[in-house]
């Protein structure tokens, strides 16, 4: 008998944590939702008045940041995708004795934290970075043109802080390829390229749905990145929320644009796991 | 793919292959020649290059030196993908998001044939799965899985087939039968096959020749029959069986014998079967070839007197002895029972005899133990 309720009363604390700190907030956050200002009241004081219309005038609103944010969190993800698939590829096969040492550079921008290393962006993509004047010279950029307050630096931006989310699941991915079946590729006549598309892609489907979705997400939510590196130009949905919250006090628009982003991104999240079709990868 | 390379076809032929790796030298100078359509073994212990060799053949490795050809073409730096030649790997290495049918069209597919059903589906009739079409690797059993990989090296119709250590993983009574089914395969398919192991029973089973490899070079080449009779150095004697080699020196030599002294007792050996270079040397016989009596009655036959039984094993086919010799060497002797005679106890005087034929001569500076320390069950994992 005890031994069948052991696993229960170990999953008390971590239920106990998550029913706090996530289901009590969620619930709290969509009552905010459909709530109104208290007529006369002082900011922040609002009445659940079930008006499910602030959703319709909460995006309609802000539907531009909406567009951006995905339109972003899209391109970061895609860039992560090609920068870090053959670094993972490379730390996989070719790592060596070096395999530890390598994860550990990809996973070392961590020790600093987050807002240093994206203000860090900022110096580099900056007037007295070592980027802009060699562009300038070069003709890739005109003379007036800036790199950062640019959608430009939020999304690389938001490619490099999220890289070590896509590189990992990658090469957890790509490390348990077994190398053999990249050579019985080779004995049955498929070439390099075709043994990419055949064998080694379909193989690491998993790592790339994985660090896709663990960049996208984050990505789709954030506004560090387009506060930091962006402009009133390139503002994102995080901020838009961020500031209902903070600065306008709008509690309900703000959570009701939580909402909105957090059901897009689930649906298509959806979506492209089920395209992806992972669930029936080993 | 129109090239040459991939439409060769014709014997198999390795010329003066070496592989070394820094100092390491995997495979030394080696040369071999082998014939379409045979069923050919590379026999050795672990690290004696005979995978490397057969990664070189495949084209997964180049060699440092010397050049493969197939027939009149010449494929030494050709690509994998453009030999003619496919691979059972030794771990399968079957393709775990495909499943079975699409694992065994690979090949096909990637050459351009479109209809695939048919030759697919010949090749699982021929392995005897048809049912698991449409399963997953991972569904399958080791064996199953040995099949599907076989399966699919042979549908392309390769004009070479081979099979790392194939049957490595099975359980024993699995690879017995899978040894035969091999066998009946290739003949059924006509495809050479060259096939890589370390058991020598397994080699001796399938084979039509087996080169048996040392240290990245071939020891000795032959029939099954012909490397277990005549073994032309230590390693093989030892490797492939087990043998008694006693030190001994060419007395005489009378017609087609030559006259061996072993510790003062006269036998006689072949010419033939005679691999000294000079007067020292080791008679070999192998173990089931003595007869073990009381009487000094031996016959027409050789004969060494004045033994004596250290150790008896009952092994239900046969009795096997370890016989005392007067000049110290112990002397491993199989009787088969089959002569309803009682079994020699422990601490009797008996003779030893055996038929001039079954003897062997092997160079006198060899190692007398050369290939014997290695356990061909151990070590599956090899190189």
């Amino acid at each position: 008998m005890n031994k069948i309720k052991t696993p229960y009363l170990l999953l008390l604390p971590g239920m106990g944590f998550i029913f706090v700190f996530f289901l009590l907030p969620i619930v709290n956050l969509a009552n905010t939702s459909t709530q109104t200002p208290i007529g006369g009241g002082d900011t922040g004081e609002n009445e659940q008045t079930w008006r499910f219309a602030n959703y319709l005038d909460a995006f309609i609103e802000n539907r531009e940041q909406f567009g951006r944010s995905f339109l972003y969190a899209s391109i970061a993800t895609v860039l992560a995708l090609l920068i870090a698939y053959p670094l993972a590829y490379a730390i996989a096969f070719k790592g060596g004795k070096y395999k530890n040492f390598m994860l550990v550079l990809v996973i070392a921008p961590f020790f600093t934290s987050f807002l240093l290393r994206t203000i860090a962006w900022k110096q580099i993509l900056g007037e007295q970075g070592f980027v802009v004047q060699p562009l300038r010279s070069l003709g890739v950029i005109a003379e007036s043109t800036t790199l950062t307050s640019s959608a430009f630096a939020v999304v690389m931006g938001m490619t490099y802080n999220f890289l070590p989310f896509m590189t990992l699941p990658l090469y957890a991915s790509i490390d348990r390829i077994d190398p053999r079946t990249l050579e019985a590729s080779g004995d049955l006549y498929a070439n390099g390229l075709t043994t990419f598309r055949k064998v080694t892609l379909p193989l690491s489907m998993p790592g790339v749905v994985a660090g896709t979705l663990l960049t996208f997400i984050p990505a789709a939510g954030d506004y560090v990145n387009a506060t930091i590196l962006g402009s009133p130009q390139t503002k994102m949905l995080g901020n838009v929320i961020e500031s209902r919250y903070f600065r306008i006090v709008d509690y309900p628009t703000a959570a009701a644009l939580s909402f909105t982003l957090m059901a897009t991104i689930l649906v298509l999240v959806t979506i492209y796991v089920r395209k992806a079709g992972t669930e029936e990868l080993v | 793919m129109s090239d040459v390379a991939s439409s060769a076809r014709g014997d198999l032929k390795l010329s003066q292959i070496t592989k070394s790796y820094g100092d390491f030298i995997a495979v030394d100078d080696l040369s071999l020649s082998i014939p379409e359509g045979s069923f050919f073994a590379l026999l050795g212990p672990s690290g004696c290059g005979k995978t490397t060799t057969l990664r070189m053949i495949a084209g997964l490795e180049e060699p440092s030196n010397g050049s493969i050809s197939l027939g009149t073409t010449d494929i030494t730096h050709t690509k994998p993908y453009q030999r003619p030649i496919n691979t059972v790997f030794q771990n399968y290495a079957l393709f775990p998001h495909l499943t079975i049918f699409e694992n065994i069209a690979f090949g096909l597919r990637r050459r351009g044939i479109k209809e695939v059903d048919e030759a697919v589906n010949k090749a699982l009739n021929l392995v005897e799965l048809p049912h698991l079409a449409q399963r997953k690797p991972t569904q399958l059993s080791g064996g199953q899985q040995q099949r599907i990989a076989l399966a699919r090296a042979i549908v392309n119709r390769p004009a070479l087939l081979l099979l790392d250590e194939p049957l490595g993983a099975l359980d024993l009574k699995l690879r017995r039968q899978m040894q035969i089914e091999l066998k009946w395969i290739q003949k059924e398919v006509g495809i050479t096959f060259v096939h890589v192991t370390h058991d020598q029973e397994e080699a001796m089973t399938m084979a039509d020749t087996i080169a048996v490899m040392n240290e990245g070079r071939i020891e000795q080449m032959g029939s099954p029959a012909d490397l277990y009779d005549n073994p032309e150095t230590a390693f093989v004697a030892n490797f492939l069986g087990q043998s008694n080699l006693i030190k001994g020196t060419i007395s005489g030599s009378d017609g087609d014998s030559q006259i061996v002294d072993l510790f003062g007792q006269k036998i006689s050996l072949q010419k033939s079967r005679s691999h000294g270079v000079d007067n020292s040397i080791y008679a070999g016989i192998r173990p089931e070839k003595f007869r073990i009596s009381r009487l000094e009655t031996a016959t027409s036959g050789n004969l060494l007197t004045g033994g004596k039984v250290e150790d008896v094993s009952y092994i239900g086919v046969s009795t096997q002895y370890q016989v005392l010799m007067p000049w110290g060497q112990e002397l491993m002797v199989f009787e088969q029972n089959d002569d309803g005679v009682a079994p020699f106890s422990v601490g009797e005087s008996v003779n030893i005899s055996w038929e001039p034929i079954f003897t062997f001569g092997l160079r006198g500076d060899e190692d007398a133990e050369a290939g014997t320390e290695v356990n061909p069950d151990e070590d599956l994992a090899e190189e």
